[in-house]
């Protein structure tokens, strides 16, 4: 009997070594840790359950059958992150170089299967080469498979990948439709087609860095959502987000104790808007001040800046907060920025975290750039994207609100329960001087009535009462009272239930 | 007494003056430029009077502006503050003329000591101490070396008409003497369009320190001691105290009664200044005496109890001076810290913008400590680029130096500025400079001690060892609210563990931590000693107070990814608390160098590009000028620091740019 325990041990410790010291060394010298270790800091101490220790490939082509390594190339499994549960699949490169075997790949649809049934997220560290080349299309069929549980899961739970090493080609189709995708800088990149075939095709001289790097894909192409310094960083962070989401799309989001006043008065606030209407201010201070505690986690932070996402928490409660920047192009809306906000807005309504929207908007940003590039099907994403979202929904205008982009911005039109503003905000079809060119035409000439007529624009609809008389404005705030007001307001929310027509599925302009 | 006055200033000194005035039931009335429409000084007063835009050339020191605001509002006199008009003689005299009181000085006195030369000769005649030197015209370069020679080396040759190190030079020999007349003269001529020169004997282990005077309209005259202001940074004084570590009480009895002297042979009356450049020797020299309120009166308040702005207002209102020169005792010590909106780490370069978060320490007072701020700011509020970056001037007082000084260290670990860079850590630094805590101080500490800039502070072991306790058990309080997440699989919560390793500053710390009702031990394993911590910290809050092993301790802290960023004493320390398994991979993690910016020209504050002066594919040298960025109404030339040849330009004139904005790249 004892030996075969100990048989059992002497198996389970052959497999942790996956490719061996020599290939674990490799990887630490890259400066990436092993699978493994990142499933240690992942999840909580101790937590980890592992699933399919002892599978290995069936490929017998290309000698195959004579190098058949327990786990074959990813390790999976449950644990939890602060007691919460999760699935999580972390392909180990020491093996085959993490390549996706049809073996691999049934791993991991396993654990997909099972956070499905059970409701938990799914979390991916994601470090392979690509599809085992010697299995053919048995590889590529694995990939399938997982492409559909991605897609199947999109919705119900939660997925976030994180690309630590290579993911290129095939593989990088899964983490696209996940919802969250991070990187680690100088050690991860993704890409369809590498540098050498980009050379071949296109003579494009390019390195994996820039072309696939974290810097590209958080500055440039908007795939990733996030990138980190190392990996030990990573994975605290991703602990960090996930104890901001729900476990499914049954539940509430996770609530947690606060220690901060929701009453919590920020007289600094009555000053944020400065007296110059065209000088920008920071956006993210009021995110900061009206957040518990000042947490915020930004999505997509290097990218479309003008419009910030990100999660915080009002009373220990998840909520999804988007907000125009002035800061970066004076905060218009356009193509980069509606795109980046739908999803976002459609993330937090999937899985019923209340959205706060922080509105300084000029409109839609002009231009053949715009225009060639699809705004008006890019900026419609957002548009449909909050009309559809039947989460709560609270709005507060700060400064302008103008024109489309008015509408767009969680107005009351498009069902938000409570729109404040703060008396310095201005809604209207736009600007003062824009409205007056159009208006007075034929006075154009005569700079002194222009000015007159500007003025009595400004008067007229440079604020937040004429939208009030009408009640498409809730109430006009106070802006050191606004994280009362918003706490009050999603408190009164919590019993919402608001559901959309039945359909198949909407079509979003996609 | 005056039932209303005007400050014609702004800033702290504008809210000082309302305090005093608003005590003794006085109304007040403030002036305030487009920028200071929402200032503190404005809010505190009772009648506001707009008078401008901006730039101080166009409001505060506008006379006729001011002049039409005491109209309007009807005051009967006026506080000038320091700095704007305080010392202009043609203001003093067109309030005579209208019959306002000036809260000053008559207007002889100020011209009497407004001019070095004048004051000097004065002085000498009052029989007051002089630096040996020569205050005659000075005809050219050869009498200029005759004159250096019969005075000794080393010599200083000096603007007349100078300040603020400008047209200042140092001769130790004749070539030098020679060569430093001409420049002196051209950078006199250039400067205050006024070329007169002066030479005198350059002090060695100079200190600066000064005599606070009072005098009343009844010929009373009194000092109240002395502040030393040795501490400063290019002749801008950063740490003040009273009285000063190195004066013996005969010293300071000879100082302030020749203060006196003086002061009595030029009239003067209401509250002045002279300062005295003292050698190692404790020889002292009159240098030139201020003829109003010094930013640095705090101090001399705390250690005296006399409150100078009241007594300045009394005096103009024609009383007598409340006590004699016997009554002046000198009660403990006080500091000054003048805090900056200048970034240390960016050789103290002005930085302007938003407060986002401006949290003064609390003001108290008590027989064992008094903490007093002195600002014009508040949270929300703007530094503008068209005045002085002072932001506050902290004090505390202590019944002797080392318990003023300890009062000050806790008072600037409790005081939360952002939003701006600030010298907030400089002052920490100084507080916990060993020279400084001896009073071995100089004029030359500052470049002496910090020749190569500020770079932030590298704590001691013991420092350190109280930093990871106190990090780990507040680690502890989050880590067990992370835990308390709805959602948790029920009876397989995560356990938060007692096994902990801190990292900080290079260091790693293994700990223990047992917990209980009060608070937590934290032993350290490397050699078995703990550190018992108290806190009432809760997750989220910046500014945690803990008893460390009963010490007081005061950590500004932030959550930065996997870790906490905490400053303290001028540190500011990147802590991470990890498992020791957590720990063991984080080893693993590579070390990353900052990206080389040598190949680029970094925009080094928020400004305005007003000149490139380079081209594209030009070669230049080092120290040549490669453009021109106006901030704070200054305009910095930005200088090669190496050889190189230009790239490319990426910032045209006229661009407004962040810090760290990529002006130029070179190859």
């Amino acid at each position: 009997m004892k030996d075969i325990l100990e048989q059992l041990e002497a198996r389970r410790s052959v497999a942790r070594q996956g490719g061996g010291q020599r290939r674990i060394d490799a990887q630490h010298a890259r400066g990436k840790l092993t699978a493994r270790e990142r499933i240690e800091l992942l999840l909580d101490e101790g937590s980890f359950e592992e699933f399919d220790m002892f599978v290995a490939h069936r490929c017998t082509d290309f000698g195959m059958e004579q190098d058949r390594p327990s786990g074959d190339g990813v390790v999976t499994g449950w644990g939890t992150i602060n007691g919460r549960m999760v699935y999580v699949f972390s392909q180990d490169f020491t093996v085959f170089g993490g390549s996706l075997s049809e073996t691999h790949a049934q791993k991991i649809c396993k654990i997909m299967d099972m956070a499905m049934t059970n409701g938990a997220p799914v979390i991916g560290l994601n470090d392979s080469g690509g599809a085992r080349i010697q299995e053919g299309v048995a590889s590529l069929a694995g990939y399938a498979e997982v492409f559909q549980r991605n897609i199947m899961a999109s919705g119900v739970v939660p997925q976030i990948s994180v690309i630590m090493g290579p993911c290129a080609g095939g593989a990088v189709y899964s983490p696209a439709m996940t919802d969250f995708i991070f990187m680690v800088k100088d050690t991860s990149y993704m890409f369809v087609t590498g540098p050498d075939v980009v050379k071949t095709v296109t003579n494009e001289i390019v390195t994996a860095e820039e072309l696939g790097g974290a810097s590209t894909h958080t500055k440039k192409s908007s795939v990733a959502d996030g990138a980190f310094e190392n990996d030990v960083e990573a994975l605290a962070e991703i602990r960090r987000l996930f104890d901001f989401l729900p476990l499914n799309n049954r539940e509430k989001a996770p609530t947690r104790p606060f220690f901060d006043d929701p009453a919590r008065v920020e007289a600094s606030l009555d000053t944020l808007v400065p007296d110059n209407p065209n000088q920008p201010y920071d956006m993210k201070e009021l995110i900061q001040k009206v957040a518990d505690e000042g947490d915020f986690f930004e999505i997509q932070k290097d990218y479309a800046a003008n419009i910030i996402c990100g999660f915080l928490r009002i009373e220990g409660q998840t909520v999804g907060v988007v907000a125009n920047q002035p800061m970066v192009l004076a905060g218009c809306l356009d193509i980069d920025s509606s795109r980046k906000a739908a999803r976002f807005v459609r993330f937090c309504d999937a899985f019923e975290i209340p959205i706060l929207t922080l509105v300084d908007v000029p409109g839609f940003l002009p231009g053949t750039s715009q225009e060639y590039g699809g705004v008006i099907k890019h900026g419609a994403k957002l548009l449909f994207a909050y009309g559809e979202a039947t989460v709560p929904k609270v709005t507060v205008i700060t400064r302008k609100a103008y024109g489309g982009a008015y509408d767009v911005m969680a107005s009351k039109h498009l069902r938000g329960d409570f729109n404040y503003a703060w008396p310095t905000a201005e809604i209207a079809v736009m600007g003062a001087k824009g409205a007056v060119e159009i208006l007075y035409r034929s006075e154009l000439a005569d700079k002194e009535k222009i000015a007159t007529r500007t003025k009595d624009y400004e008067d007229r609809f440079a604020n937040p009462f004429v939208a009030a008389e009408k009640g498409f404005i809730d109430e006009v705030i106070m802006p050191h009272s606004t994280r009362r007001r918003v706490a009050r307001a999603f408190a009164s929310l919590r019993g919402k239930k608001l559901t959309n027509p039945w359909k198949k599925h909407d079509n979003i302009p996609l | 007494m005056f039932k209303k006055i005007l400050i014609a200033n702004r800033g702290e000194i504008a809210c000082r003056v309302i305090k005093s005035a608003r005590k003794m039931g006085i109304k007040t009335v403030a002036v305030y430029s487009d920028a200071d429409r929402n200032a503190l000084h404005v809010q505190m007063a009772d009648e506001a009077v707009h008078i401008g835009p901006p730039p101080a050339a166009q409001s505060y020191i506008v006379i006729d502006k001011i002049m039409a605001a005491i109209r309007a509002t009807g005051a009967e006199a006026v506080h000038p503050g320091y700095g704007f008009l305080s010392e202009r003689m043609d203001f003093a005299a067109a309030l005579e003329k209208e019959g306002v009181v000036f809260i000053g000085p008559p207007s002889p006195a100020i011209e009497a000591m407004g001019d070095k030369i004048t004051s000097k000769k004065l002085a000498k005649e009052a029989g007051v101490s002089t630096v040996p030197g020569y205050m005659g015209l000075i005809a050219d370069a050869d009498e200029a070396v005759k004159i250096s020679r019969e005075i000794g080396y080393p010599v200083m040759i000096k603007a007349s008409a100078g300040g603020g190190g400008k047209g200042m030079r140092i001769a130790w020999n004749d070539q030098e003497a020679a060569e430093g007349f001409q420049s002196s003269k051209n950078e006199a001529a250039a400067s205050f369009g006024d070329d007169r020169i002066f030479i005198e004997k350059f002090v060695t282990q100079p200190r600066h320190i000064e005599i606070q005077v009072l005098a009343d309209k009844h010929g009373n005259c009194v000092y109240l001691h002395e502040r030393e202001c040795s501490i400063q940074r290019r002749n801008q004084k950063v740490i003040e105290e009273a009285p000063s570590p190195f004066l013996d009480e005969a010293t300071r009895k000879a100082m302030g009664e020749q203060a006196c002297a003086l002061a009595k042979a030029v009239g003067y009356t209401s509250a002045g200044t002279v300062e005295f450049i003292v050698d190692g020797n404790r020889n002292f020299y009159f240098l030139e005496m201020n003829t109003r309120l010094q930013v640095e009166h705090p101090v001399t308040e705390l250690i005296t109890g006399v409150d100078l702005v009241e007594q300045m207002i009394r005096v103009a209102a024609g009383e007598k001076l409340p006590f004699a020169q016997k009554d002046l005792k000198i009660n403990g010590w006080a500091m000054e810290s003048r805090l900056y909106a200048e970034d240390p780490y960016r050789n103290f370069l002005p930085s302007i913008g938003r407060l986002t978060r401006y949290r003064p320490p609390e003001e108290a007072a008590t027989a064992t400590g008094v903490v007093r701020n002195d600002t014009g700011v508040y949270e929300g509020g703007e530094i503008s680029m068209y005045y002085d970056p002072m932001i506050a001037k902290l004090c505390t007082w202590g019944p002797d130096r080392l318990a003023a000084i300890e009062g000050m260290r806790l008072a600037l670990d409790r005081f939360e500025v952002e939003g701006i860079g600030h010298n907030l850590p400089f002052c920490q630094a100084v507080m916990d400079h060993p020279r400084f805590v001896k009073g071995d101080i100089t004029t030359a500490f500052i470049a002496e001690e910090y020749p190569e800039g500020f770079a932030g502070v590298e704590l001691g072991e013991d420092r350190l060892k109280r930093i990871a306790a106190a990090t780990a058990a507040m680690n502890r309080v989050a880590e067990i609210r992370r835990t308390r997440i709805t959602g948790t699989l029920g009876n397989h919560e995560r356990h938060v563990g007692d096994d902990w390793v801190v990292t900080l500053q290079g260091q790693d710390f293994p700990v223990l931590i047992a917990a209980d009702r009060q608070g937590s031990t934290v032993t350290f394993k490397a050699d078995g000693s703990s550190l018992r911590v108290t806190s009432d910290w809760l997750p989220g809050q910046p500014l945690a107070r803990l008893q460390v092993d009963g010490a007081e301790i005061v950590l500004k802290v932030a959550k930065i990814p996997g870790g906490f960023r905490i400053r303290n004493r001028g540190a500011d320390l990147k802590v991470h608390v990890r498992t020791p398994r957590q720990a063991e991979l984080a080893k693993l993690m590579p070390q990353k160098l900052p990206p080389d910016t040598s190949k680029f020209l970094l925009c080094p504050m928020p400004g305005l590009i007003v000149k490139i002066s380079v081209e594209e594919g030009q070669e230049v040298q080092e120290g040549q000028a490669l453009a021109t960025v106006e901030a704070m109404k200054m305009e910095n030339i930005l200088k090669a620091e190496r050889k190189g040849v230009v790239r490319k330009i990426n910032a045209a004139p006229g661009a407004s740019l962040k810090v760290d904005d990529v002006i130029m790249e070179f190859e």
